[in-house]
């Protein structure tokens, strides 16, 4: 029987915990962008979902990876324009906006996929160079060989796909762009007191307009990430959820992109401890139930947002919609 | 028709804002109608005028956030189109609005900067903005720490924050509207001291105010609107608060004054025994607060805004309860260990007049009858064995509405389609005919017309006649001095002073709600 703490499983359980945080963290990021402008996003999910299966689609038919990011970006950023159009245009309701996009969503990438390809809504499996495929790092094979750091760059670090590193690139950059720009400082302002933006001369709409567009394509790379880098197809609700946990992660984050990342990280951590833990006898406890470990991110999510977040401050104009009249 | 009385002197200085025909229509309602106003360039111009009298829609026009149906705008003798505060920045006008336009959780750098930015990258535009701000601070007196949060400074330096806003931007004209309901008289004199050093170099200033005292000190010229017409222009020097009282009111007004009671020996009515009041956040609201309100004696809490009395007043009519003490309400002791709500507080004979008429008084959305009867709705008069008694409901509003001179007094109409003034009235009737013994009112008159503000207070003064005991909690200083037998002044939660009605003067009570009265003296 293996001992469930050796070097080797550790390593690969920060491997996979890398892999099943991306999608999180871009989808964080992208709900951050959106809810720091006064717009909640609940429709991460969708955008995500929907943007998947167009890169799956894409690639199947083109065999670029890049036409099916691109794709899949321009996809998600369509539907960040009509939670937009509905919730800034029009003064809409967000959440119902939010979930409109996400039923539209889940029904139409199954009708579409079952329409075009017969395949039970899955898209064709795909070839390797019609995806992102693992990257070695430089010195990786060199390094190895290091005691402690050598065997972590090699495994954990390195071998990932371009749009893992995408994503804990958009970490930094987001905190950049919200907290070092202009466009940030407005950003911040707009979702605390949009009156006092239009007062300065800023168009309110146009400011909330560029956030949710930003928030589409960091979903739409989040689902590209699913469809063509993870896995090598689109399959029938491949996000799973996980739309909803990167939004809890970010309100667990105080909607900050470096807490919400650790938060997306804890969250693909115990994903990836769940997968390793089936069929493993635990010391006192015995073997745990498959489906009580699948469960476990879920019922943290509901734990920690119940309990653990403290006094979350969401930015104050969220959820109300813009007017002028007073 | 009147700027003759302006150039009259034959100096006739170049003109900063010139409207002409300006026209408004919101509905069925007449906004502003046929405007024409003339501000010379370097004068502070006074604009007076009762609530809904126009003044906020027209300044909402020149600043862009509605544009005129008809007429025009001239901003140094060039026509303008100002379509929204953009165009309004640029032409260089800025705005200090009532509720001032600032992020909370902002530094004052950011606010002044927002907007503003003269880089992509915003630790270039604050190294930028600063030498600026130092300099203008400098020049206008105008010290605001640029690095600390918004949301924790006085209003008095948020004020400034906005002043200096709207300097950074190279303001040439400042609107000010209603700048100083919130500050405290010292605080008013600073931002006076300030108005008039911009004006000495050369900024044109436009007050809105309906205080005719500030009108007098500070303005050059002044301009009445009445029913969205502007009904004179004056020099300031050529007129008086009286005769300005009567052009924004269209009738004669009387100066109150009410005989002032001394009930030392009377029956008490609420006994405050050390009552503290710790919020959520860990801040202390009140601070071992004491004092009696004899029946048949006004109490007024004087102080700035935020200093603990609207925590009083919320937790004297049960809507709050208090952490430490009790107190003593015809005879009813209310302790901290077992605090009252609001309900039981109404049972025991107290009547709750809110601070907050839209938060607290009414509900908006519902006819002015139904408002009527909120927190007595299930007596037995309003209701059926099921059903509310809707006729008998009605049949009261509008007796109400007689009593008070609520208008128009039709029970079915929306709470929010009257005027403050009258939803005001509405609440004080609807509490007052409940024959209380112990009357709890906040900001009785905050946004009411000079007209009503005379029956309110006649009202309040005729229920301490009646023997009633009255807290009166207000930030105007001058309705404290008006009706109070005997004020008591509040800084920080706690009470740090106690004035007789008829020995009260300005001066000291505005050193005592500064909490300076030691270092004055």
């Amino acid at each position: 029987m293996d001992s469930v703490l050796t070097l080797q499983t550790v390593l690969s359980t920060f491997d996979a915990t890398l892999r099943v945080s991306t999608p999180l963290i871009l989808c964080a990021m992208a709900g951050l962008f959106s809810e720091r402008s006064g717009i909640i996003d609940i429709s991460l999910e969708g955008k995500m979902l929907s943007a998947a299966f167009a890169a799956g689609t894409l690639a199947a038919v083109t065999g670029s990876p890049w036409v099916a990011l691109g794709g899949a970006i321009v996809v998600s950023v369509l539907l960040g324009l009509v939670h937009g159009f509905a919730c800034i245009t029009h003064r809409g309701d967000q959440v119902v906006s939010g979930l409109a996009i996400n039923v539209l969503a889940s029904g139409l990438t199954i009708v579409l996929g079952i329409a075009w390809f017969s395949q039970g809504g899955q898209t064709p499996a795909l070839a390797s160079e019609s995806r992102f495929m693992p990257l070695q790092l430089p010195f990786a094979e060199t390094l190895k060989g290091i005691p402690g750091i050598g065997p972590f760059y090699e495994s954990v670090i390195s071998g990932h796909n371009l749009l893992v590193y995408v994503a804990l690139l958009a970490v930094p950059i987001t905190w950049w762009v919200v907290y070092k720009t202009r466009f940030g400082l407005r950003l911040r302002a707009v979702g605390e007191n949009p009156l006092a933006v239009d007062t300065a001369g800023i168009s309110v709409s146009r400011l909330r307009f560029s956030a949710v567009m930003i928030a589409g394509a960091l979903c739409g790379i989040a689902g590209a990430y699913l469809a063509i880098a993870q896995n090598a197809a689109f399959a029938r609700e491949m996000t799973a959820g996980q739309g909803y946990i990167a939004l809890a992660a970010m309100i667990f984050g105080k909607w900050r992109p470096l807490p919400a990342m650790l938060a997306c990280l804890m969250f693909g951590f115990l994903d990836a401890v769940s997968i390793r833990l089936q069929g493993i006898e635990l010391p006192i406890v015995g073997e745990v139930p498959v489906q009580l470990i699948q469960a476990l991110p879920y019922i943290l999510t509901v734990v920690l947002l119940a309990g653990f977040i403290g006094r979350a401050v969401a930015p104050k104009a969220i959820g109300v919609p813009f007017s002028k009249e007073r | 028709m009147h700027e003759q009385q302006i150039t009259g002197e034959g100096n006739s200085l170049p003109l900063a804002i010139e409207l002409k025909k300006i026209c408004k229509r919101f509905g069925q309602v007449q906004a502003n109608r046929d405007i024409d106003l003339q501000v010379q360039r370097g004068t502070i111009h006074g604009i007076v005028g009762e609530n809904g009298a126009g003044k906020s829609t027209l300044m909402s026009i020149l600043y862009g956030f509605y544009q005129a149906d008809s007429g025009e705008i001239l901003i140094n003798g060039q026509p303008a189109t100002i379509k929204n505060s953009r165009d309004a920045i640029d032409a260089g006008i800025g705005m200090v609005h009532q509720h001032f336009m600032l992020v909370d959780t902002f530094t004052v750098l950011e606010n002044v900067l927002l907007g503003a930015e003269q880089s992509a990258s915003l630790d270039k535009s604050e190294a930028n903005a600063l030498e600026v701000l130092e300099h203008l601070s400098a020049e206008y007196q105008l010290s605001v720490p640029l690095k600390s949060i918004t949301a924790e400074l006085p209003v008095g330096q948020q004020q400034r924050t906005e002043i200096l806003k709207a300097l950074y931007r190279n303001a040439e004209i400042l609107i000010l509207d209603e700048p100083t309901g919130v500050l405290t008289p010292q605080e008013a004199d600073q931002l006076f001291r300030v108005l008039k050093a911009l004006k000495e170099r050369g900024v044109t200033i436009i007050l809105i105010t309906h205080k005719l005292r500030e009108i007098m000190d500070i303005t050059d010229n002044v301009s009445v609107l009445r029913l969205g017409e502007i009904v004179s222009t004056h020099r300031t020097a050529d007129t008086s608060t009286a005769e300005l009282a009567e052009l924004m009111v269209g009738r004669k007004l009387e100066t109150q004054h009410f005989h002032k009671v001394d009930t030392a020996d009377g029956e008490s009515g609420i006994a405050v025994n050390n009552i503290t009041v710790v919020d959520d956040r860990g801040l202390t609201r009140l601070d071992d607060v004491s004092f009696e309100v004899k029946r048949g004696e006004i109490v007024g809490i004087a102080g700035v805004a935020g200093n603990g009395q609207s925590t009083l007043l919320e937790v004297l009519a049960g809507i709050q309860s208090p952490n430490k003490g009790q107190f003593v309400i015809n005879g009813h002791i209310v302790d901290a260990s077992a605090p009252l709500g609001p309900r039981e507080m109404r049972e025991i004979g107290v009547q709750h007049v809110p601070e907050d008429r839209l938060r607290l008084g009414l509900i908006k959305s519902f006819t002015a009858a139904e408002s009527s009867v909120l927190g007595y709705q299930n007596r037995k008069v309003f209701n059926w064995r099921f059903f509310l008694n809707i006729k008998s409901i009605r049949a009261a509003c509008v007796k109400l509405m007689q009593a008070f001179d609520v208008r128009p007094p039709d029970p079915k109409l929306k709470s929010s389609s009257f005027s403050g003034g009258n939803q005001q009235k509405l609440i004080l009737a609807r509490e007052l005919d409940k024959a209380p013994s112990v009357l709890l009112v906040g900001q009785p008159t905050r946004g009411v017309d000079i007209g009503a503000i005379e029956l309110i207070h006649q009202k309040i003064v005729d229920m301490r006649d009646a023997n009633c005991a009255i807290l009166l909690v207000s930030v105007e200083l001058d309705e404290i001095m008006t009706l109070s037998d005997r004020i008591l002044v509040m800084f920080e939660g706690r009470i740090v002073g106690t004035v007789k009605g008829s020995e009260a003067d300005k001066t000291t009570l505005g050193l005592m709600m500064a909490n300076a009265m030691d270092t004055a003296a």
